[in-house]
């Protein structure tokens, strides 16, 4: 049977000639509409300032250079603070969040108590409100607790609106460790405590690793309202922020803006995609759950 | 499950450091927003309890039009978002040599921070020098430059276009999972009695991702919603007013003008907005829970 199976699957799978150049020409739309804006900018970075503004519009630069990568530095005399800044921010965020989601999420996914709906249902509930529209107490808030201009104002609002999802990948993935396991410790006479930290935390770490990734991925790739709005030190800016600066001017220096982008976000994205692997089967874990 | 009185404690204590985190940053300020959008909260040392006067002054045809404006925004990035979420999950899950690079480059938009994203957009829509038009010329579709974020439709539909770039990969990963997912005997059953590609996806692929479509739409129907770095960036909400949502709006009267108090009114009318979408969600996720009796 599973001979005829796998043979069926692949007559399914196998595509005319006019298919296969259907779905590479979609194929190749659809990436076009997510890349473009990336090509875009690295041509951009190659050009020199004086060609930019030229019409027709030409997609190959012509005398192209790196200069304006060298030009970041002495315009942005900040700018590898800023790429630390982002990475320092992010950093914190995912360490604080996986500090509060771990331990909260075994509780999800092991006991159930009258209340824990509600309290996960809460939880939720504040992932749909964003930063945004909370912006007024919490910069007061942020003021009394006396952060304002500082690293923390931007890390610990950006802490808040990460929870409710690491909670739900989490508690995903904790719920499917036998309960066979707690029950056997309990035999041998462990604490919870015990149990949570020497047989639950070891298990569970795989899964610990995708909700950190994605948590870096979302402080990493959203810092904008709170650094906005709470931060005017330049030494503190994320990169977003250090660039936006240099986007408002009245002239844009825009080669040298996406040379700055580029290198900007050259580390995270290497780091990404090295792990993407894990990511993508996390998220699909996570998600179908749904 | 566990049930007795010591492991109650016990994960009370586990769920305590997260409650009362999230108690004091959003719960607290969310309090905090309905007191204040009753005063006249401003950069003055006194602050007087004014009732409702800053909700009789906010809804007026401004504000109306900005409700209305910021419904059809959402509306139609969210269903840009899905139609081609399903058509790049569709594509990227056929069996084409190649489809494990294309999957990876999915991702930058979502991977990348969002500012960063947005600012090449910005360059894209520059009338005289960006892609787009520069493209357009190319093909003789229009006679001059065309700056995009200069008018107010094509800079509406500009920002769009912006929020579902950088919601599509998210979209896109999410519906493959939920692809794959399906059973295979499925299409095997339905390629056996002589069922076409097309059959198969509308009458196999197509109900059986429903249930994603959904719970995705509804989650990025809020997030939409919600949505501010992009027209921030791109057009501050203008040209005259043009691309301002209710989140813009919201911002410039109370970061921008300082009015705290009518800014959190404005605050408070979209959290009733995002509570109803909030309530619609979890009514809808747990029929299709008892529905699909999917894990």
């Amino acid at each position: 049977m599973a001979l005829f199976r796998n043979e069926n699957i692949q007559m399914i799978d196998r595509y005319r000639w006019w298919e296969i150049i259907g779905i590479y020409a979609g194929i190749a739309l659809f990436l076009f509409f997510l890349l473009a804006p990336f090509i875009e900018g690295f041509i951009v970075s190659l050009r020199p300032l004086s060609q930019l503004f030229t019409s027709p519009y030409s997609f190959i630069p012509e005398n192209g250079s790196f200069a304006a990568y060298a030009g970041v530095f002495e315009r942005l005399p900040y700018f590898l603070r800023f790429v630390f800044n982002s990475f320092l921010i992010s950093t914190v965020v995912t360490i604080v969040v996986l500090l509060l989601v771990v331990p909260s999420a075994y509780a999800f996914a092991r006991f159930n108590f009258r209340g824990m709906g509600l309290v996960l249902g809460c939880f939720l509930a504040v992932s749909m409100f964003s930063g945004a529209v909370l912006l007024i107490p919490l910069f007061r808030l942020m003021r009394t607790m006396g952060v304002l201009n500082t690293y923390w104002a931007m890390i610990i609002p950006g802490v808040a609106f990460l929870i409710p999802s690491a909670i739900w990948l989490l508690r995903t993935y904790m719920a499917r460790i036998p309960l066979e396991l707690n029950e056997a410790a309990y035999m041998d006479g462990a604490s919870q405590f015990y149990t949570f930290r020497r047989v639950i935390l070891p298990i569970a770490s795989p899964g610990i690793i995708v909700v950190a990734i994605v948590t870096f991925i979302g402080a990493y790739s959203q810092q904008f309202v709170f650094a906005l709005t709470f931060n005017s030190k330049t030494e503190y800016m994320p990169l977003p922020i250090g660039l936006f600066a240099f986007f408002g001017k009245q002239e844009v220096i825009w080669n040298e803006l996406m040379a700055a982008a580029f290198m900007g976000i050259m580390p995270a994205v290497v780091i990404i995609f090295f792990l993407q692997r894990h990511l993508v089967g996390g998220l699909t874990a996570g998600a179908i759950k749904q | 499950m566990i049930r007795n009185r010591s492991s109650m404690i016990f994960a009370w204590a586990l769920l305590a450091p997260a409650i009362i985190y999230v108690t004091i940053i959003v719960a607290w300020p969310l309090v905090e927003t309905f007191r204040l959008s009753f005063t006249d909260a401003s950069l003055k040392k006194v602050t007087n309890y004014v009732g409702w006067r800053n909700y009789t002054k906010i809804f007026n045809d401004t504000f109306l039009t900005v409700i209305l404006r910021t419904f059809t925004w959402t509306f139609f990035s969210v269903l840009l978002k899905m139609v081609i979420g399903t058509c790049g999950a569709v594509l990227l899950n056929a069996a084409v040599p190649g489809r494990h690079l294309f999957r990876i480059l999915t991702m930058p938009p979502w991977i990348v921070p969002m500012a960063i994203g947005i600012f090449m957009w910005g360059w894209m829509y520059n009338g005289q020098f960006g892609m787009i038009s520069g493209l357009l010329q190319r093909f003789g579709l229009v006679d001059g430059p065309v700056a995009f974020l200069a008018y107010g439709t094509s800079a509406y539909w500009a920002t769009i276009i912006t929020d579902v770039w950088i919601g599509v990969p998210m979209v896109t990963i999410y519906f493959l999972a939920a692809i794959q997912s399906i059973p295979k005997d499925l299409y095997e059953a339905a390629w056996t009695d002589g069922a076409g590609r097309w059959m198969r996806f509308r009458r196999i692929t197509l109900p059986l991702m429903a249930p994603a479509i959904i719970t995705m739409s509804m989650l990025s129907l809020i997030a939409t919603f919600n949505s501010f770095d992009i027209i921030w960036i791109l057009t501050r909400g203008g040209p005259s007013g043009q691309t301002t949502t209710m989140i813009i709006d919201t911002y410039q009267t109370a970061i921008g003008s300082k009015k705290y108090g009518e800014g959190a009114a404005r605050a408070v009318v979209i959290c009733i907005f995002l509570s109803l979408f909030c309530i619609a969600y979890f009514r809808i996720t747990r029929r299709l829970q008892t529905i699909g009796g999917k894990e």
